[in-house]
């Protein structure tokens, strides 16, 4: 059975078609990254598939289950972070915690053991007025998953995080998805989601231009390999084997760097340089 | 080890609303504190006003005042504040600039007393006390003992001071702010931040969380109703009639009603200070307008026609006839089923122009 399965949903807000037919089926166990400029429409997506939104036309199912109208039955098996942070006003951290774990019948014992996993231990007792912007957003991550969820919705969880605390989330997230768990996420990291996806969604204009594996996304773009030499001198070349053994020949390969494509390069390929709105 | 599904939410909500409200140092402080001053304001001061001296300024020797026996001296200084001086003409300015309420002065027999009109009342109150003691020292002097005599009694219960009009009334409208304040600011900080959107997204109902906000309001405003209560009855000699506990009631109803007033201010605004300002725009006039800081008795009649529409006059008619005019319980029957019928119709319209998001 499919995680979610998409069917040609649409959202206009005003004249602005923000999200334009897009079909999509993702399945069980699998980590799907979605791409796009600002703007693209990810988070309108994400949100009518959560069943925040009622689409103005098409249909979301998830688990199996129709999202809309609100369905109770299907909200303790998914957990969704929203791309703004959503507290309790003047709560602590593990208050706060405590708050969403009681929402889904959690002990607070299994509460607590997340301000560990999100690295917050010592930031339990500060109120989240007083987070930093990537504490927050930490937190919020944790009270998305603190009632371990089948299938997971993270609307740019790394924003905002240190390179320590990235990694730390990638492990995380790695994990989840090793014991089965569904994650689909947003990013503007193109190594995030080479890293961590099986499959990336690149968004634009509302539409989705390509869903495949990062690597079937890189062999796409056929961009030729790039070689940067100690000395400055780039080369860039269809053939890296024969290059590299020319220069190996020519004793010059101390300090080189090869520059294969790039899921950015793909995305800037299919989405242009040009500023979104 | 789960715990039941029905109680936990319920309670951690409702928790976490008490925790979000104490924490919040204006809240805390327009919810009890600012009440408490008005009742410390009008209970305090206001209360003794009555028995504010007249200032009298003696000018040279007067025959009255020093001829008056020990007892009738002891009455008349605590009527007056008496202030020597040789200077009519100085004794005059003074009173003129308020800063004595009469001056007076011996020509021949004639005590003649200079006053001003500016403070009526208490020209009438100095004219009229300063005839009685003249006329109890003619009677004096001439050894007869006096004919007739007089008492005077108040109609109302001797304990019907300031304090027992003011209590009821303030805290009507105390429990009216602060329910329509908070309800206002939760649906709008709730909704700026997302969280309603979040909570939207998790498996508690709609019930459950509105339930856990009235609870939570009302057990505010019974803490109000006892500080209130408490303090009124401590410090001003607060005293109660019999079916006082019918406020209790009164002020449920009343905290329904205005939290409705609070969530259709929360809806028609689009900011948390736009709410809260909405909120007091609702909630300040009509204070006055219901008579929560002033008797409505001498305002003129289409006040106290059009005070009939507005909720918090028959909250505080029904707070004062169940806590301070001895009325049965059945008094506050029909002050309850105002507010329910204003907190249903509110609550209906509030419901139509709700929505989950700012935008
Ligand atoms: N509530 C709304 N009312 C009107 N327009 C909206 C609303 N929400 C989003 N939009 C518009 O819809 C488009 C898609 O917005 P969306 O938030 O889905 O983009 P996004 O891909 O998540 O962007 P970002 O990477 O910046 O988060 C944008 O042009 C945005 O201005
Ligand atoms: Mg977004």
């Amino acid at each position: 059975m499919a995680a979610i399965e998409v069917v040609d949903l649409s959202m206009t807000y005003g004249d602005l078609r923000a999200v334009d037919a897009v079909s999509l089926e993702v399945a069980e166990g699998e980590f799907v990254g979605i791409l796009g400029p600002n703007g693209a429409g990810k988070t309108t997506l994400l949100e009518m598939v959560e069943g925040l939104r009622e689409p103005d036309s098409g249909r979301a199912t998830v688990l199996g289950m129709p999202v809309w109208p609100r369905n109770a039955g299907l909200l303790p098996r998914i957990g969704v972070q929203l791309q703004a942070s959503a507290f309790f006003e003047r709560l602590t951290a593990r208050e706060q915690l405590h708050t969403f774990a009681a929402l889904y019948a959690v002990p607070v014992r299994e509460a607590d053991d997340w301000l560990e996993r999100v690295g917050l231990v010592e930031k339990a007792d500060t109120r989240v007025e007083d987070l930093s912007g990537g504490q927050a957003q930490r937190l919020s991550i944790a009270c998305a998953l603190v009632h371990d969820p089948e299938l997971v919705f993270l609307d740019e969880p790394t924003a905002a995080l240190d390179p320590q605390a990235r990694r730390n989330l990638w492990d995380l997230l790695s994990g989840l998805n090793d014991s089965g768990r569904t994650v689909v996420l947003t990013t503007h990291y193109m190594d995030e989601a080479e890293v961590l996806c099986d499959r990336v969604a690149i968004m634009d204009a509302g539409a989705i231009l390509r869903f495949d594996t990062p690597d079937a996304l890189i062999r796409g773009l056929d961009a030729p390999t790039r070689i940067l030499l100690a000395d400055g001198e780039v080369l860039t070349t269809r053939d890296p084997a024969q290059e590299i053994a020319r220069l190996a020949d020519e004793h010059r390969l101390d300090g080189i760097r090869v520059q294969t494509g790039t899921l950015e390069d793909v995305f800037l390929d299919l989405t242009g340089r040009e500023y979104r709105a | 080890m789960r715990s039941p599904r029905t109680r936990g939410p319920f309670l951690a909500l409702s928790l976490a609303i008490v925790k979000g409200f104490v924490r919040d140092k204006a809240s805390v402080f327009f919810a009890l504190i600012f009440p408490l001053m008005f009742l410390v304001l009008f209970g305090g001061l206001f209360g003794d006003q009555t028995q504010s001296k007249v200032e009298l300024v003696q000018v040279g020797q007067v025959a009255l005042l020093d001829e008056m026996s020990d007892g009738a001296r002891g009455a008349f200084d605590e009527t007056f504040d008496v202030e020597e001086s040789d200077d009519l003409a100085a004794a005059l300015e003074k009173v003129r600039k308020g800063d004595a309420d009469v001056a007076i002065e011996m020509r021949g027999d004639t005590i003649v007393a200079h006053y001003t009109q500016t403070d009526q009342v208490k020209a009438a109150v100095t004219q009229g006390a300063l005839q009685a003691f003249v006329d109890g020292t003619n009677v004096a002097l001439s050894g007869q003992p006096p004919r007739f005599s007089l008492e005077t009694e108040r109609v109302e219960d001797d304990s019907l001071s300031t304090i027992q009009f003011v209590t009821p009334g303030l805290l009507g409208w105390a429990v009216a702010m602060s329910a329509a304040f908070g309800a206002a600011a939760t649906l709008q900080g709730w909704r700026q931040s997302k969280l309603l959107r979040r909570l939207q997204l998790a498996p508690v109902s709609t019930r459950t969380v509105v339930g856990a906000r009235v609870t939570v309001t009302l057990l505010i405003a019974l803490v109000q109703t006892a500080i209130f209560i408490g303090l009124g009855a401590a410090a001003f000699g607060l005293t109660l009639t019999g079916s006082w506990w019918m406020s209790v009631p009164l002020l449920v109803v009343g905290t329904l009603c205005f939290m409705a007033l609070g969530l259709l201010a929360g809806a028609i605004t689009t900011t948390t200070e736009g709410a809260v300002n909405a909120a007091n725009f609702m909630v300040l006039p009509m204070a006055f307008l219901s008579g929560s800081f002033f008797p409505l008795d001498a305002a003129p009649q289409w006040l106290q026609t059009f005070s009939q529409v507005l909720p918090l006059r028959h909250l505080n008619e029904g707070m004062l006839d169940v806590m301070v005019r001895g009325e049965g319980p059945s008094a506050a029957l029909w002050p309850i089923a105002v507010l329910a019928g204003f907190a249903l119709v509110v609550t209906l319209v509030a419901a139509r122009l709700f929505r989950w998001e700012t935008t």
